[in-house]
C-alpha cells in the first residue's frame, strides 16, 4: 500500500494536533482561551509551513486517495493564513460579544481541516468527507451567538439547505460512478476521455448534479439565496472566514472535480462549459444587481460574494491551465480584499446588530481614518480597480475566457463589472463625502487591526507583486 | 540624459506624493510648498527632454523596456514621441499652475489633496509615455481614483453625484477597452508570436486582423477614447464634473484629462487598427462635427460661466476629433496643436471663473457687469484667454482650428466638404457664445453693488495666469517649434494609417462594403 507519508504530513499534522492532541488539551485544560487560542493559531502556522516544505513533493498518496504536493498545497497555505486572520479578527470580536468559547477556534481548525481534505482530493469520497467536515464546522459557526436569534436563524438556514445540497452532492457522485465505474478522478477523467462510459446520460446527469452542489457552496445562481441570509446572520468574523476561504475551497473542489469532468474533446465538455456559462453570467449580475438596492453592509457584501462566484466561474468555463491559475489567483486576492472588508465590519458593528447600516459608515474617514482607508482599499480591489489586487485577477479570468471562446462572457463580466462600481463606491461616498453623524465611542481594534493592515497591505501589494506569485504557483504546480 | 529625464518626470509627482505623506497634516504650509516644489521641479526637469529630443526621428526616444509579468509580456515600456512629448510638457506645466490655483479655495482636507493632485499627475504622465497596453490601463485607471476624490470630497453642492456620473462613465469605456488589451493580446497569441501588450508587436499585428474583428476592437477602444474627450452623445459627464470640481480639478479635467482620450485615438486607433480607421472616419467625424455645432449652441444659452466654458470644450475636442479623423498630416497636427492650444487657453478661462468665483461666490453671468473698471489687470489676461478659445489669429488657438479644417477639407478619406464647411461654424458661434460672455461680465455698468469694490488680482493669480497668457502668444506668433516636434511622428502615423492601398484609398472608402475584399 501505497501511503507517502512525507507528501501527506500537512494533513496529518492538522488532524492529530486537532484530533488527538487538541481534544486533549480541551479536556483538561478549562477555562485557557489563550492557551487553545496560541495553540491553535501555532496550529495552522505548522501545518501552512509544512505545506510550503513539501509543496514540491508532487504524488497520489494512499492509494490515489489524495494528491500532495503543487496545486493543493498552494490552498493549504492560503486557508491556513485565512484561518490565521480570522482568528486573530475573532478574538476581540467573541470577546466582545461575550461568547468566546474555546469550541470555537476548534471548529475553525476544523473547518480549514476540511478545506485541505478538498484540495486533496483525488477521489469522490475523500471530496465529500472534506466538503462535510468543512460544512459541519461552519454550520454551528453560523450559529454561535446562541443568544442572538438571528445567528441562528443563520445556522439553521444553512445547515437545512446545506444538508440538502449534500443529498445532491452524493447523488451525483454515485450516477458517475455509475457510469465511468470509478470514483478516483484520474481514472473518470480517462474513462471519459476514452469515452469508455457506460451510460453517457448518467455521466451527464451526474455532472449536472455535482454542478448544483458546488454550486451551492459558491452560492451561483440559482443556489445562492442562503448566502445574504447567511452571512447577514452569521457573526461577522465568521462570515469573514466562510465567505473567503470556504469559497476558495469550493472552487479548488471545482476545479479537480471539472477538470476531471470535462477533458478536451469529449462530447459532453463542451455542453457542461456552456452550461457553467450561463450560471456564470446570471451569477455576476443578479448577484451585482441586487446589491445595490441592499442597505445592510453585511448583506451588500454578501450579494458582492455571490457575484464574485460568477467571475470565478470564468476560470471553470474556460476549462484550461490558464483558466485554472486565473481562478488560484483571483481567489487569493478575494481572500485578502474580502475577508479584510467583513473583519472591518465587524470591528465597527455592535452587539444587537448595531452599525450594520451603511448610512452608519457616513465619515467614517474623519472618526476612523485607518479603517475607513482600509475599507476603501478593499472596496476598490473588488471593484477590480487597477493597481489593486483584483483587477489582475480579474485580467486574467479575462484572457482565459476569450481565449476559450466565451466573448460574450466577458462582455457580461465587464458589464457586471461596471455595476458593481457603483455600490462599492457608495460606501466610499459614505465614508469620504459625507459627514459623521451621531456620536461614536471610539473603536479599539484588538489583534483584528492586525488582520485588517495585512489584508489591506496584501491587496495593494499583491497587484505589484503578481510575477512572484505566478512564478511560485507556477513552480509547485510544475508548469 | 533623456532617459533620466523622462524618469524624473514620471516619477517626480510620486515622489512628491509620498514626501507629503510624512508631514504631519497640521503643517498646511509645508504641505502646500512641498507639493508645489515637487511639481515645479517635474517641470524643470521634464524640459530637459527637449533639446535631448530628436524631433527629426518619428520613433519612440528615450525608450526604457523593463520586465514586469512576463508570462503576460507586460513591461514597464516608456518612451515618448513627437505627439506624446508636447502633452508631457503640457502636463507637468499645467500642474503647478493647478496647484497654485489650490492654495487659497482648498481648506479642508489638505494632506489629501495635495497627495491626490500628485497622484493623478504620475497617471497622467504615465498615460502619456506607456507603451505597453497593459501599463496604459493600469495608468489610465490610475487617473480615475484621484480624480473621483477630487471632485467628490472638494466639489460643490452636487459633487457627489458628479464623482459617481464620472466615474462610471470612464469605467464602461475603460473595461471595454481592456477587454480590447486582452483580445489583442490573444491575437498574437493565436498568430504564434505568443501573448503580449508590447504595442510596437502589436501594431504590426494590429493590421493583419481580420477586418470585422478589427472593427469590433476599434470600437472598443474608440469608445473608451470618446467618453473621455468627450465626443457627442457620450459628453454629458463633462460638464456635471466641471461645475462640481473645485477650479484646480477643472484646470487639470480642461487642461490634461480631456487630452488623454484624443491622444488614445491617436495612438490606438489609428495605431492599431488602419483600415478600421479609415472605414469609420465618416462616422466619427459626423458626430465631432455634430459635437462642435451642438457643444458651441447649448454654451451659447448658459446662464453659468463655467459651465459655458464647459461645453465649449465639447465644441473644441470636436476638431481635435475631425482632424484626427481626417487623416491627413494637417490634420492630425493640427489636432495634436489644438489639443495643446485647448489645454492652455481653456485651464486659463476656468482659472479666470475661479478668480470671479473666490471674490463673489457665484458663477452666474447675470450676477456680473463692468468688472473692468474695477479688475483692469484680470480684465487684460481674460480677455486674452477668451481670444485664444475663440481662435484669434496672433493666439494659438487660430493656428490648430485652421489647420484641422484644411485637414478635413484636404481629407481624400472623409473627401467631402461639408465636414470643414458646418464646423467652420462652430469658429463663429465661438466667437459669439464667448465674447457674449465676455460683454456681459466684463463691459457694461457696474450696477450690482456688491461688484462695486473686488480686488484685482494678487500675486499668486498673475503667477498661474501669465506664463499661460505668454505661451498662448508666443505659440499664436511662432508656431513652427512647437509644430517641428511633432511633425515627423503625424507623418508616420498618417503614411501608417494610408499604407495599406494609398494609390484606393478613396475609392475604397466610398464603396465602404467591398473594403473587406481587399483584405
Amino acid at each position: 500500500m501505497n501511503i507517502d507519508i512525507f507528501g501527506s504530513l500537512p494533513l496529518i499534522v492538522i488532524w492529530l494536533a486537532l484530533g488527538a492532541v487538541g481534544i486533549a488539551i480541551q479536556a483538561f485544560v478549562r477555562n485557557n482561551t489563550r492557551l487553545i487560542f496560541g495553540y491553535y493559531m501555532a496550529t495552522l502556522a505548522g501545518t501552512a509551513a509544512l505545506a510550503v516544505i513539501t509543496a514540491g513533493h508532487k504524488a497520489l498518496a494512499f492509494n490515489g486517495m489524495i494528491t500532495v504536493g503543487g496545486f493543493a498545497n498552494y490552498f493549504d497555505v492560503l486557508f491556513c493564513g485565512a484561518g490565521i486572520m480570522a482568528m486573530m479578527a475573532a478574538r476581540p470580536y467573541l470577546q466582545r460579544e461575550n461568547a468566546e468559547l474555546d469550541e470555537f477556534y476548534t471548529l475553525l481548525v476544523s473547518s480549514v481541516s476540511g478545506m485541505m481534505f478538498m484540495a486533496h482530493a483525488n477521489n469522490l469520497l475523500v471530496l465529500f468527507v472534506g466538503i462535510e467536515l468543512m460544512s459541519i464546522s461552519f454550520y454551528v459557526m453560523a450559529g454561535f451567538l446562541r443568544t442572538n436569534i438571528r445567528s441562528i436563524e443563520a445556522g439553521l438556514k444553512y445547515f437545512l439547505l446545506g444538508a440538502f445540497a449534500s443529498g445532491f452532492l452524493v447523488y451525483g457522485m454515485a450516477l458517475i460512478y455509475g457510469a465511468t465505474g470509478s470514483l478516483q478522478f484520474d481514472v473518470i477523467a480517462k474513462n471519459i476521455h476514452d469515452g469508455a462510459v457506460n451510460f453517457p446520460m448518467l455521466l451527464a446527469i451526474g455532472a449536472v448534479l455535482l454542478a448544483v452542489a458546488l454550486g451551492f457552496k459558491v452560492a451561483a445562481f440559482p443556489f445562492h439565496q442562503w448566502a445574504p441570509d447567511v452571512y447577514e446572520g452569521a457573526p461577522s468574523v465568521v462570515t469573514a472566514f466562510m465567505s473567503t476561504a470556504g469559497k476558495s475551497a469550493a472552487f479548488a473542489a471545482f476545479i479537480t472535480v471539472f477538470s476531471a469532468l470535462m477533458p478536451h474533446g469529449a462530447a459532453l465538455t463542451p455542453k457542461l462549459q456552456n452550461m457553467l456559462a450561463v450560471v456564470s453570467a446570471i451569477t455576476m449580475l443578479i448577484g451585482n444587481i441586487t446589491a445595490i438596492s441592499q442597505t445592510n453592509v453585511k448583506r451588500m457584501l454578501a450579494y458582492s460574494s455571490v457575484a464574485h462566484a460568477g467571475y470565478l466561474l470564468m476560470g471553470i468555463v474556460a476549462n484550461s491551465a490558464d483558466g485554472y491559475f486565473a481562478i488560484v489567483f483571483y481567489v487569493t486576492s478575494y481572500v485578502f480584499m474580502q475577508l479584510g472588508a467583513f473583519v472591518v465590519v465587524g470591528i465597527l458593528e455592535r452587539g444587537n446588530e448595531q452599525h450594520l447600516q451603511i448610512s452608519d459608515y457616513a465619515g467614517l474617514a474623519k472618526r476612523e481614518p485607518v479603517l475607513a482607508f482600509a475599507m476603501a482599499v478593499f472596496m476598490f480591489a473588488l471593484a477590480g480597480i487597477p493597481p489593486l489586487a483584483g483587477f489582475f485577477g480579474k485580467y486574467l479570468l479575462f484572457v482565459s475566457a476569450i481565449d476559450a471562446g466565451y466573448l460574450w462572457l466577458t462582455l457580461v463580466a465587464v458589464l457586471a463589472s461596471v455595476v458593481s462600481a457603483y455600490f462599492y463606491l457608495g460606501l466610499i461616498v459614505k465614508m469620504y463625502f459625507s459627514e459623521p453623524q451621531g456620536s461614536h465611542e471610539p473603536t479599539r481594534t484588538g489583534l483584528a487591526g492586525i488582520t485588517v493592515v495585512v489584508t489591506a497591505a496584501a491587496s495593494i501589494a499583491l497587484g505589484f507583486f503578481t510575477t512572484q506569485l505566478l512564478s511560485i504557483y507556477r513552480s509547485w504546480i510544475g508548469l | 540624459m533623456g532617459v533620466s529625464a523622462l524618469l524624473a518626470t514620471l516619477f517626480g509627482p510620486l515622489l512628491g506624493a509620498i514626501a507629503i505623506l510624512f508631514i504631519h497634516r497640521d503643517q498646511a504650509t509645508a504641505i502646500k510648498r512641498t507639493a508645489l516644489v515637487f511639481s515645479c521641479l517635474t517641470f524643470l526637469l521634464s524640459l530637459f527632454m527637449i533639446p535631448e529630443f530628436d524631433p527629426s526621428n518619428s520613433a519612440l526616444q528615450f525608450v526604457i523596456d523593463q520586465p514586469w509579468i512576463p508570462s503576460l509580456d507586460a513591461g514597464f515600456r516608456l518612451g515618448v514621441d513627437g505627439i506624446a512629448l508636447p502633452l508631457v510638457l503640457l502636463t507637468t506645466l499645467i500642474m503647478p499652475i493647478a496647484l497654485l490655483a489650490s492654495y487659497e479655495p482648498i481648506s479642508k482636507s489638505i494632506k489629501e489633496y495635495y497627495v491626490l493632485m500628485l497622484l493623478l499627475q504620475f497617471g497622467m504622465t504615465g498615460v502619456f509615455m506607456a507603451w505597453d497596453t497593459f501599463l496604459f490601463y493600469v495608468f489610465w485607471e490610475l487617473i480615475l481614483i484621484p480624480m473621483y476624490f477630487i471632485i467628490g470630497i472638494w466639489g460643490g453642492k452636487d459633487r457627489i453625484y458628479a464623482a459617481i456620473k464620472f466615474f462610471l462613465y470612464t469605467l464602461v469605456g475603460s473595461l471595454l477597452m481592456l477587454l480590447a488589451i486582452v483580445w489583442l493580446g490573444l491575437e498574437s497569441q493565436w498568430a504564434g508570436h505568443g501573448f503580449t501588450a508590447d504595442l510596437t508587436k502589436l501594431q504590426a499585428i494590429g493590421s493583419q486582423i481580420a477586418f470585422d474583428k478589427q472593427q469590433l476592437l476599434f470600437w472598443a477602444f474608440a469608445i473608451s477614447f470618446l467618453i473621455k474627450v468627450p465626443l457627442f452623445p457620450l459628453h454629458t459627464w463633462l460638464p456635471d464634473a466641471h461645475v462640481q470640481a473645485p477650479t484646480a480639478g477643472s484646470v487639470i479635467l480642461a487642461g490634461v484629462l480631456l487630452k488623454l482620450g484624443t491622444y488614445g485615438l491617436i495612438r490606438f486607433n489609428l495605431g492599431l487598427f488602419p483600415q478600421a480607421s479609415v472605414h469609420f472616419a465618416h462616422l466619427i467625424s459626423v458626430f465631432a462635427v455634430i459635437g462642435i455645432v451642438y457643444g458651441a449652441l447649448v454654451a451659447m444659452v448658459q446662464t453659468d460661466i463655467k459651465k459655458l466654458v464647459a461645453y465649449s470644450s465639447v465644441s473644441h475636442l470636436g476638431f481635435v476629433v475631425l482632424g484626427i479623423f481626417s487623416v491627413t498630416t494637417e490634420g492630425v497636427q493640427g489636432a495634436v496643436l489644438q489639443m495643446i492650444n485647448h489645454g492652455i487657453s481653456t485651464p486659463m478661462l476656468f482659472l479666470c471663473v475661479g478668480v470671479l468665483y473666490e471674490r463673489r461666490h457665484t458663477r452666474e453671468i447675470a450676477d456680473y457687469g463692468g468688472i473692468t473698471k474695477v479688475m483692469p489687470k484680470f480684465a487684460v489676461l481674460f480677455a486674452i484667454a477668451m481670444f485664444a478659445s475663440v481662435g484669434l489669429p496672433g493666439l494659438n488657438g487660430f493656428i490648430g482650428e485652421f489647420l484641422t479644417l484644411l485637414g478635413a477639407f484636404k481629407s481624400p478619406v472623409l473627401n467631402n466638404w461639408t465636414y470643414a464647411i458646418v464646423s467652420a461654424s462652430g469658429v463663429i458661434f465661438a466667437a459669439v457664445y464667448l465674447l457674449w460672455m465676455f460683454q456681459r461680465v466684463m463691459f457694461g455698468t457696474n450696477d450690482n453693488a456688491e461688484n462695486h469694490y473686488l480686488r484685482d488680482l494678487n500675486r499668486s493669480e498673475y503667477w498661474q495666469l501669465v506664463p499661460l497668457a505668454l505661451l498662448a502668444i508666443w505659440i499664436g506668433v511662432q508656431p513652427g517649434p512647437l509644430m517641428k516636434f511633432s511633425e515627423q511622428s503625424v507623418t508616420a502615423v498618417v503614411k501608417w494609417v494610408q499604407k495599406p492601398a494609398p494609390e484606393s484609398l478613396t475609392i475604397k472608402v466610398n464603396h465602404a462594403p467591398h473594403a473587406e475584399a481587399h483584405h
